[in-house]
C-alpha cells in the first residue's frame, strides 16, 4: 500500500465518519462541527486527485466562511432541541433502507461500468505543473462569462442577506428633499435682539457657563 | 494506484448519508441545509474525480462555480431562517404552515 492509497482511505473513512456524525448527533453546534471536519477531509481527498487549488478554496470558502456563518446562526437561534428530535427513531429505518439501496444501486452500476481497465490512472504531471496557472488560464479566457455571472450571484446573495436580514429602525435619520427644497427662512432662522452686556460680566457667563 | 470507482463510491456514500440527514431531521432547517452542503459536496467529488481521470480541467471549473452558488444559497437559506425565526420564534419545518401550500 502506497502513501496515496493510506492517505486517501484514511481521509474517505474519516469523511465518512463525519458525515455520518453530522446528520444524527443531537447537538446542532457539535453537527456543524462535525461538518467542519467533513469538509476539511474531503478537501484533503481533492488533493489526492491532483486538484489543489479547489481543495485550499474549499478549506477557506466553507471552512471558513460558510461553516463559521452556520455557527454564528446556530448560537442565535434559541432552538428546542428535543423538540425537533421527535420522530428521529421514527425515521430511521426508512432513511435506512434508503441509504443502503442507493449504495447499492451506484456500486452496482460502478463495478461494472468504471472498471480500472476502462478508465485508467493517468500520467502524473511534471514536477512545475501548477493547477492554480492552469484553471486561471481557462477561468479567465474560455469561462470568462460565467465567471462574471458567478461574481452578479454573489453580489445578489450579498444584497439579499443584508435586505432579508437589516431591520427599519423606528427614526430613520433620512433626508426628505421635498421639505428641504420647500423650507422658509422663517422655519430655521430667528434673530434674537438684545443689548450687549458689560465686558467682564459676559466673561463670568462664559465661566460659570463651562 | 486507487481507482477511479472507488472516488465515485465515496461520492455515492456520502450522497446516501446526506439523503439520510433529510429524513432523519426532517424538522430542523439547520441540520437540513448542512445535509444539502454536503450533498454538494458528493456532487463536487464526483466531478473532480471525473475530471482527473479524463485529464479534463472543465470538471475543476464547474466545481468552482458550483461552490460559487452553493455559498450564495446558504448565505440567503441562513438569512431567511433567522428573519423565519424572527417572526415565528421556531425553525420547526412542520409549524411552517402559514402559506398554506
Amino acid at each position: 500500500m502506497t502513501f496515496l492509497q493510506f492517505a486517501f482511505y484514511f481521509f474517505a473513512s474519516v469523511l465518512v465518519f463525519a458525515a455520518a456524525m453530522v446528520v444524527t448527533i443531537r447537538n446542532p453546534v457539535k453537527s456543524a462541527l462535525f461538518l467542519v471536519l467533513a469538509f476539511f477531509s474531503a478537501a484533503c481527498v481533492w488533493i489526492t486527485l491532483q486538484a489543489e487549488f479547489l481543495a485550499i478554496v474549499l478549506v477557506l470558502v466553507y471552512v471558513g466562511a460558510v461553516m463559521v456563518l452556520f455557527l454564528f446562526v446556530v448560537m442565535m437561534l434559541d432552538i428546542n432541541i428535543a423538540e425537533l428530535r421527535a420522530g428521529f427513531t421514527r425515521y430511521l429505518p426508512v432513511g435506512g433502507v434508503v441509504a443502503v439501496l442507493l449504495v447499492v444501486e451506484i456500486v452496482f452500476v460502478l463495478a461494472r461500468t468504471f472498471s480500472p481497465q476502462q478508465f485508467a490512472n493517468p500520467p502524473s504531471h511534471a514536477a512545475d505543473y501548477s493547477n492554480t496557472r492552469e484553471l486561471g488560464e481557462l477561468l479567465y479566457t474560455t469561462y470568462v462569462y460565467p465567471f462574471e455571472i458567478a461574481a452578479f450571484i454573489l453580489l445578489v446573495a450579498i444584497i439579499a442577506a443584508i435586505a432579508l436580514t437589516m431591520r427599519a429602525r423606528a427614526p430613520r435619520k433620512r433626508i426628505d428633499p421635498v421639505r428641504q427644497v420647500q423650507t422658509r427662512r422663517e422655519d430655521r432662522l430667528r434673530i434674537v435682539k438684545m443689548k450687549s452686556a458689560s465686558r467682564t460680566a459676559h466673561r463670568d457667563q462664559q465661566d460659570d457657563a463651562s | 494506484m486507487i481507482p477511479l470507482s472507488h472516488y465515485l463510491t465515496l461520492g455515492a456514500i456520502l450522497f446516501a448519508l446526506s439523503v439520510v440527514g433529510i429524513f432523519l431531521n426532517r424538522k430542523n432547517v439547520v441540520i437540513l441545509l448542512m445535509s444539502i452542503e454536503l450533498l454538494l459536496l458528493a456532487v463536487n467529488l464526483n466531478f473532480i474525480a471525473f475530471s482527473h481521470f479524463l485529464q479534463d480541467p472543465a470538471g475543476q471549473i464547474f466545481v468552482f462555480f458550483i461552490l460559487t452558488v452553493a455559498a450564495a444559497e446558504s448565505a440567503i437559506g441562513l438569512a431567511i431562517l433567522i428573519v423565519l425565526f424572527r417572526s415565528r420564534r421556531t425553525i420547526n419545518v412542520e409549524e411552517l404552515d402559514s402559506l398554506k401550500g
